[in-house]
């Protein structure tokens, strides 16, 4: 059978009409996935462990499909594969750069996203589909960056419209002590006054390391955690702000008083979720799992997005030219349908890619953000993260 | 012959000719039928799972049920709705089209880039075709010769020759094309783009788009505005295409492609059919999990129907 359908394939190629008359040559789009792996804790659930194709799998899944495209067009996509620590980052950019490949997808934290940017300059466009801090989208922006992964404001101003919606504009915000952690309590900030939800008051969850999930490990969160949220002010809704993964997910059920949980754990604003249906979600899930055997992450959303991106870039211009690329993504005909119900394109301002975000529990897509009765002058997506007037990034 | 075609005329101008409806359930499982001159639901049958894509043989004596979670189509007797046998589809059928002498059957095989072409006497697989990512809409050529089918990841209309099995020309449209239909003289072809927002105009002949169809509902966001299903009249000269969660039906002058008013109906609105003698005009409303009843002739909907859960697809018996 399969003999059968390339058989066919070859003969669609030889008599197709006018997309393939042009392309007598096969066009070769080449980019990476470079995925940085820092060295921490596993997570508080083994339900979260990552695997090992983290990333990878979307990418693989997003190569398959720019290539069906591909075939009707005269273009093969490839996407090398990279993993690298965050002292090894640098030098296996240099030699991704080094074997003509101009669109990295980066997997990484802050920090080693903006070094990787620096390094890459102007010799390769980055796609960053793991960092979200609103730093890297705000002073410390690049050019050469497309942020496609939601930043921290985008998915705090997803949840605090939805809380909104809900009538619970009182939130009792608990942040971890990590810089990561305090970085999403100040976008829970920004997002508290944009939406004029209040924080009746700020607790730090500190890490002091722990033993996390021993064996009966929960008896102790049992205790703890029902005493750390006691004498709160009254408050509709308990905000984790828990980047690090130190103490979210035993909040919910433990609280002292009888409060749902949002943030870090309980409701949680994603760029995807595996239970997702609408708008086509079905069948890319089951695309995905077929393929990976095994549910999908964000991680492979976004670096499959990323991928999507270069391919419907290269389908649209029909070229495979990265700078004719480059220029066309950043331009205003630039638009890509990602199994989220309407146009994602790229803020021009600060090259965040806009999309809706999803509110998840842990078996279910809640809610999806931009909420309708929040409107925009140009786009309900940017009523979502660091609008135009407010930005801190110059390019 | 001629009598046969003067005989059809008087039926068509018959007025209470009335046809049974049938209306696919995408989440209940079951296909809902209804009387098109009453308008009343005669009763709800079981189907398989997940029915999407319908269609009904000329003859009318075969229903053609997608079922897209059983992985094959199912053959039902439209009378009595009893299972009569089923069709090897390809994995997850979503939409497909027959043949207009009623053989074989091109359908869309969402989750593996194929169109499967079926017999549906023999019922054997005559072909698989490769196409592009999430094959969906299936339109065919009034004269048979040519299978439209749309992949909505790729955003093409692939052009299939109905001889060959061979793709003849691929036409690149908007974001996630979801149909294809052409009007009844074969000078054109629609390709709606739910994600794009438009619908493009194509010349069959020369496969260039040559016009292409904007929306724009005042006080609806234009992010909702998402159009799926298309049908034109038989003379071609109105074309109503279903623009999903806007909830409203597009009425198009066939010969200009302007719009010229946009009707209101239940919500997430897909797909539709004529009844035969174009008096009446169904569409799904997955959201609302009813149908609405469009007056051709007015371009006024007239009534909804409560159906199943979820309404996806819908196709009207010729006789």
């Amino acid at each position: 059978m399969f003999k059968g359908i390339m058989g066919l394939l070859a003969g669609a190629c030889a008599l197709a009409g006018p997309v393939m008359g042009q392309q007598p040559e096969t066009q070769q789009v080449r980019a990476a996935v470079l995925r940085v792996d820092e060295t921490r804790l596993p997570p508080i659930s083994r339900l979260d462990l990552p695997p090992a194709d983290l990333g990878f799998a979307g990418a693989r899944l997003a190569i398959e499909d720019n290539d069906t495209t591909g075939r009707f067009m005269g273009q093969d996509f490839e996407a090398v594969e990279v993993t690298a620590t965050p002292e090894t980052a640098a030098a296996e950019m240099d030699k991704i750069i080094a074997g003509g490949i101009q669109f990295v997808v980066v997997l990484a934290d802050d920090a080693t996203t903006l070094a990787l940017a620096d390094q890459a300059g102007d010799r390769a466009m980055l796609l960053n589909a793991r960092a979200r801090g609103d730093t890297l989208r705000g002073a410390d922006c690049r050019f050469n960056t497309i942020h496609v992964a939601p930043s921290h404001a985008m998915l705090t101003d997803a949840l605090a419209q939805f809380l909104m919606w809900k009538n619970w504009p009182d939130w009792l915000l608990v942040h971890g002590s990590h810089p990561d952690d305090q970085a999403l309590a100040a976008a829970w900030r920004r997002s508290a006054a944009k939406f004029g939800a209040t924080i009746v008051e700020e607790r730090v969850f500190t890490d002091t390391g722990g033993a996390r999930a021993t064996d009966s490990g929960h008896v102790q969160v049992q205790a703890q955690m029902p005493v750390f949220t006691q004498r709160a002010p009254d408050y509709d809704v308990l905000i984790a702000a828990d980047e690090s993964d130190i103490f979210a997910p035993y909040l919910p059920y433990l609280t002292w008083d009888p409060r749902p949980v949002a943030g870090s754990a309980g409701l949680v604003p994603r760029s995807w979720h595996p239970a997702m249906e609408a708008w086509g979600g079905t069948q890319y899930q089951n695309r995905f799992e077929r393929m990976a055997n095994r549910p999908i992450r964000e991680e492979d959303y976004q670096a499959w997005l990323a991928l999507r991106i270069v391919g419907e870039a290269a389908t649209r211009t029909r070229s495979a030219d990265p700078a004719e690329l480059r220029q066309f993504i950043l331009s205003d005909q630039f638009d890509v349908a990602g199994f989220k119900g309407q146009k994602l394109t790229v803020r021009d301002w600060d090259h965040q890619v806009r999309q809706p975000i999803l509110l998840t529990t842990g078996v279910l897509t809640t809610s999806v953000s931009p909420q309708d009765q929040y409107l925009h002058q140009t786009s309900a997506l940017d009523t979502l993260g660091i609008d135009r007037p407010e930005t801190e990034c110059s390019f | 012959m001629r009598h046969l075609l003067t005989l059809a005329a008087v039926l068509a101008a018959e007025p209470a000719l009335a046809n049974r409806v049938f209306v696919t359930n995408e989440k209940g499982n079951d296909v809902t039928v209804l009387d098109s001159e009453t308008l009343e639901v005669i009763g709800t049958y079981p189907v398989g799972n997940r029915p999407r894509g319908i269609t009904i043989s000329p003859d009318g004596t075969e229903l053609y049920v997608c079922a897209s979670d059983d992985n094959l189509v199912r053959v039902f007797d439209p009378d009595t709705m009893e299972e009569m046998h089923t069709l090897p589809s390809g994995p997850d059928p979503e939409l497909f089209v027959l043949h207009p002498s009623g053989n074989p059957l091109y359908v869309a095989n969402e989750d593996d880039n194929l169109v499967t072409v079926v017999d549906v006497k023999t019922k054997q697989v005559l072909a698989e075709i490769p196409v592009g990512v999430e094959p969906e809409g299936m339109g065919v050529s009034p004269d048979g010769k040519i299978v439209i089918n749309t992949s909505e990841t790729t955003n093409m209309a692939h052009f299939i020759d109905t001889d060959t099995y061979q793709i003849v020309a691929n036409v690149l449209v908007d974001s996630r094309p979801r149909f294809a239909e052409y009007n009844h003289d074969g000078t054109k072809l629609y390709v709606s783009a739910e994600i794009g927002g438009t619908v493009s105009v194509i010349d069959p002949a020369t496969q260039a788009i040559i016009d292409k169809i904007t929306f724009e509902v005042p006080g609806v966001l234009p992010e909702a505005i998402q159009p799926v299903g298309v049908r034109v009249t038989s003379d071609g000269k109105k074309v109503f295409v279903a623009l999903g969660p806007s909830n409203r039906v597009a009425v198009i002058d066939g010969e200009t492609d302007e719009v010229k008013d946009y009707l209101l109906v239940g919500q997430r609105v897909w797909q539709m059919a004529f009844t035969p003698d174009e008096k009446y005009l169904f569409t799904t409303n997955g959201n609302s999990n009813d149908v609405s009843v469009i007056d051709v002739a007015a371009e006024k909907v007239v009534k909804s129907v409560p159906v199943g859960q979820q309404p996806w697809g819908v196709v009207v018996a010729p006789n």
